[in-house]
């Protein structure tokens, strides 16, 4: 399967340049998704306490992570979409797998230990819950009708309780706004969008009724962090210390005191952030969000020039997702949304959440390099 | 119709998810202004606020860590408390020199090359400006020795911290249990907030199942410190609240005699207090010395206590299970009388054995060439073996578990100490679903003098007496008595009264023929009767510990001392208003009259004796 019609405007002729493209590797993306990890490095280096070993394990699964992403860019589109049931069948059957094995042990279990690694199905289930929605609304006209809308809602909400029940805040909301996503760029309407966001602030009592002790704890805490130091309110009050002592220009480099003194927690995960807006500012943090956008908005490029419905819901719900993950990471560490475990994509320390999100740029690049004519 | 709606309009489709992809840019840009309005505030606006809080002195919020509650015993003694350990820290950062150091300090205190390994990969792993350890609990004259040279040791110091002292070391380390450092496990359970700060945890017995008590509750203080992480200025605190005082029921010095007569047999003593179900004794022989535990035990250490075939870290008391042996044969009895299966003045003759009619097997008494006519009273007495295979063959299996149930046998007792084992008490359901066979009649036969399946604990033995001599009031045990926090007194545990409906005639009839086995002459266990203005009730036990083959004899000194029956003793006093219930249970002791009644007589002369007294 031969595609000799790639259209780039500003082919480099570089010899990297041509490899790139026989990897079916879209540069502009590769360029930024390359400069963020390295970006990744820099800070890990200075909030891991300049452990080289930390920056050893990272560079290995970032390794990994872009050798999947090039794996995924080989495959053609068409096999994503054949796939799509299957893959989804697959992570549902898994994660009741893990579900079940958690009841049988004691706690929270999100793992499936397959002897030689350990396989987290919920990260899966981020990449095929938009598949499955994508190719179940690209077999009807769009916008989706009211009943496809109710089914692609089924499909939404049973992946995202289950992991929800784990109990996994963080990537249930990501797994629902991927599924939401795809259903926003398939034309749901604006009256429906406006009465789902009314039906949720209704159902606020609810939901809080339903919530864990901990969940509620962090909600409360999002409001009054002060009133409980010690405990819920640590890491909010220490992760705004950090940011706000930046200032506009930062500390500099390894010049972060608050990840320093071991104020900050899980400063090389979760809120590492903070460690960065400490060291490099509001300068910094405005170059972040900016490398930030512009990757969001080459995905969302390459979702316009899709050829098939397929392809371009799922590319745009991808990139939204990756949106998803930017907001609600730095939401949470400069203390404005709860704190949910959502890592700051491409540089937090660890996780497989890193495969999985090179994972989804593989298939937008799939999407991209694949393309059999020129855009209209 | 539908057919025209279902064709995909490609122009209408490209327009609106174009419309899409701009709505989405448009919102993504809002909720990213969002963001920046945000640091906006915070890195700008609030710039000076937060830097003064970061800069170059830093707040810091400090947990302040409660003192643990202290255990006494219910005397007052003091089984647990908080004793100052001093070790030696150095802070990398202020030392310009670390080898010069390091080599100046072992020439000093004498430092063995391990432990400054050890240091150096402590060091590695923690940032330069935090305070290592190099030594922990430092005796006098090591502290001297530096205290005179500390000058010359710049980034040097002597910390101080409480460690969890016992001072009974081995004596009731099953009961009281101990500390140790929280291991990673145990940080994901544990609330954050209450043990930032805490280094310990109660692992094993009291001190782990009123960890909630005796932790107490953390403390906070923000403080101003340098770079140097040094200690500037208190700014707010809020103290913590210590841990409250635990009161046993248990009586250490009672405890000491249970132990100290069980001399080197391995065992168990259970004791309790039949008026409030206290327990009094709750000994584990051998025992273990729990303070290693609270610093960190060294694992060779550790193997050694593991491994050994005492297995002195095994709480025979609570977890332990035996065969009751004819220690049963009160309740047996007692079963007997409330479902009328037998007249105590009726008598049987006991030639030996006994025969399920129909089978050739002998099931044999003890005493070979039996007990001639034997009564009631007398087969408690003298412990007949063939009176009680009867009795067993009239009651059968579903008479017998269900009135044995009530006096606790084959579930737990619901002490306060965790890991309790809830034994056996086997009945044809069990058999049937755990080894998906028939009841046979023999099986009936044996569980009558207390062998096969039945497993008790010497706890639940203890229990059961206590409840027999309480005339069926059940007793349930317990081991704290009071819970005193600088708020409040609370008392220990809630007890849930609960009474065996039974006639009191037949319990004096039982009682009787326990009196007999201590006072009578032809007691199994009048070794005992000496020198006491009480009654003692009691019945003795052997638990075979090796199967023994139809025409074989059991000789004692022949075979491996491991294989020795287990001697058991269940007793309380004085009979006519009992105050103590005790269970003796001998490993490998041979005869229960002979090794485990005198420990018992030991335990019950002390209690009364003191008892008088107050």
């Amino acid at each position: 399967m031969k595609t000799e019609t790639r259209r780039e405007q500003f082919e480099p002729p570089s010899v990297l340049g041509n490899l790139l493209r026989k990897l079916h590797i879209d540069i502009p993306l590769f360029i930024g998704l390359f400069l963020t990890s390295l970006l990744s490095f820099v800070i890990l280096y200075s909030a891991g306490g300049q452990d080289m070993d930390i920056l050893m394990r990272q560079a290995g699964r970032i390794g990994l992570a872009f050798l999947l992403m090039t794996v995924l860019a080989h495959i053609d589109p068409y096999q994503f979409k054949r796939y799509s049931t299957l893959l989804f069948g697959f992570g549902i059957f898994l994660l009741l797998a893990v579900l079940i094995m958690g009841q049988i042990g004691k706690g929270a279990q999100r793992w499936l230990d397959l002897g030689f690694f350990r396989f987290q199905p919920s990260e899966m289930i981020k990449i095929t819950t938009p598949m499955m929605i994508a190719w179940y609304l690209a077999e009807y006209p769009l916008p989706p009708k009211s009943k496809q809308l109710f089914i692609a809602t089924i499909i939404i909400v049973i992946p995202t309780l289950l992991i929800a029940k784990q109990p996994d805040l963080g990537t249930a909301l990501l797994v629902a706004s991927s599924g939401g996503g795809v259903l926003f760029f398939a034309g749901l309407s604006w009256r429906f969008i406006l009465g789902i966001i009314t039906a949720l602030a209704s159902l606020t009592p609810i939901i809080w009724h339903f919530m864990r002790g901990y969940q509620r704890d962090r909600v409360l805490t999002l409001l009054n962090p002060e009133a409980d130091p010690l405990g819920r309110g640590y890491h909010i009050i220490q992760s705004k210390i950090a940011i706000g002592s930046g200032g506009i220009y930062g500390k500099g480099w390894l010049g972060s005191t608050q990840s320093e003194l071991d104020f900050l927690p899980e400063s090389s995960t979760d809120f590492i952030f903070a460690v960065f807006a400490e060291e490099f500012g509001l300068f910094g943090c405005l170059g972040l969000l900016i490398l930030y956008l512009l990757i969001i908005a080459r995905c969302l490029f390459i979702a316009t020039q899709a050829q098939d419905t397929y392809s371009r819901l799922l590319a745009s719900s991808l990139a939204f997702t990756f949106f998803v993950y930017v907001f609600v990471n730095i939401g949470m560490v400069i203390g404005i949304l709860p704190v949910v475990g959502v890592p700051l994509p491409l540089i937090s320390y660890g996780g497989t959440s890193i495969v999985t999100l090179l994972a989804g740029f593989g298939i937008l690049m799939s999407i991209h390099t694949h393309r059999k004519y020129g855009s209209r | 119709m539908s057919r025209i709606y279902s064709v995909k309009d490609d122009t209408v489709e490209n327009r609106l998810f174009l419309n899409r992809i701009v709505a989405a840019f448009i919102i993504i840009i809002l909720l990213t202004s969002g963001l920046i309005v945000r640091l906006i505030y915070l890195q700008i606006v609030g710039h000076e606020h937060y830097s003064s809080l970061a800069k170059d002195n830093s707040i810091k919020i400090v947990p302040l860590v409660p003192t643990r509650g202290m255990i006494y015993d219910r005397h007052g003694k003091v089984l647990a408390e908080n004793t100052p350990s001093y070790s030696l820290e150095l802070i990398p950062e202020q030392i310009s020199n670390m080898d010069d150091t390091l080599l100046r300090l072992q020439k000093l205190l004498n430092i063995p090359d391990e432990k400054i390994e050890q240091f150096q990969k402590l060091r590695k792993r923690q940032k330069r400006f935090v305070s290592t350890p190099l030594l922990f609990s430092m005796n006098v004259e090591e502290l001297a020795k530096f205290a005179v040279a500390r000058p010359y040791f710049p980034g040097v110091d002597i910390h101080t911290q409480l460690v969890r002292h016992y001072p009974y070391n081995d004596l009731a380390a099953h009961v009281i249990g101990y500390v140790g450092r929280i291991n990673e496990a145990e940080l994901k359970e544990l609330p954050i907030a209450e043990y930032r700060g805490s280094t310990h945890i109660g692992k094993l017995g009291i001190e782990s199942s009123y960890e909630n008590e005796l932790h107490g509750k953390t403390g906070y203080a923000e403080i101003e410190t340098n770079v140097q992480a040094r200690l500037l200025n208190t700014l707010n605190e809020v103290n913590p609240d210590p841990g409250a005082n635990l009161y046993l029921t248990l009586d250490i010095d009672l405890q000491k005699t249970a132990y100290d007569a069980l001399g080197t047999f391995n065992g168990a003593v259970v004791a309790i207090d039949i008026k409030t179900g206290g327990v009094l004794v709750f000994v584990s022989r051998p025992g273990f010395d729990p303070n290693p535990f609270v610093v960190g035990i060294a694992n060779d250490a550790y193997q050694a206590l593991q491994s050994s075939e005492n297995q002195p870290l095994y709480n025979r008391a609570l977890r332990g299970l035996y065969p009751p042996g004819s220690t049963i044969k009160p309740f047996i009895a007692l079963a007997g009388l409330e479902y009328d299966a037998i007249n105590p003045q009726q008598t049987l003759l006991c030639p030996g054995y006994y025969q399920i009619p129909g089978v050739s097997h002998r099931y044999r008494d003890w005493k070979k060439g039996g007990h001639g006519s034997v009564s009631l009273n007398r087969a408690i007495t003298e412990s007949c073996d063939v009176y009680f295979y009867r009795l067993a063959a009239t009651l059968g299996i579903d008479h017998m578990h269900s009135f044995l149930q009530k006096f606790g046998f084959g579930e737990k007792s619901g002490i306060d100490l965790v890991g309790e084992k809830s034994g056996l008490l086997p009945s044809r359901e069990w058999k049937r679903d755990q080894k998906n066979q028939a009841w046979y009649p023999g099986e009936t036969l044996i569980t009558g003098i207390g062998q096969g399946y039945h497993q008790v604990t010497p706890l639940q033995l203890a229990r059961a007496t206590a409840t027999l001599a309480n005339k069926g009031k059940v007793v349930t045990p317990f081991l704290v008595n009071k819970i005193v926090s600088p708020h409040d007194t609370r008392p220990g545990p809630e007890i849930h009264k609960d009474t065996i409906p039974l006639k009191q005639d037949n319990i004096n009839t039982v009682i009787e023929g326990m009196i007999n086995v201590v006072h009578s002459a032809h007691g199994t266990a009048k070794g005992i009767n000496q020198d006491i203005s009480y009654q003692i009730a009691g019945k003795t036990g052997t638990a075979q510990v090796l199967g023994i083959k139809q025409n074989a004899k059991y000789n004692e000194n022949s075979i491996d001392f491991k294989f020795r029956d287990h001697a058991l003793f269940i007793s309380f006093a004085p009979a006519d208003d009992p105050k103590i219930a005790v269970a003796v249970i001998v490993e490998n002791g041979g005869h229960g009259g002979s090794v485990a009644a005198p420990i018992a007589g030991q335990v019950i002369k002390q209690f009364l004796q003191e008892n008088h007294e107050n």
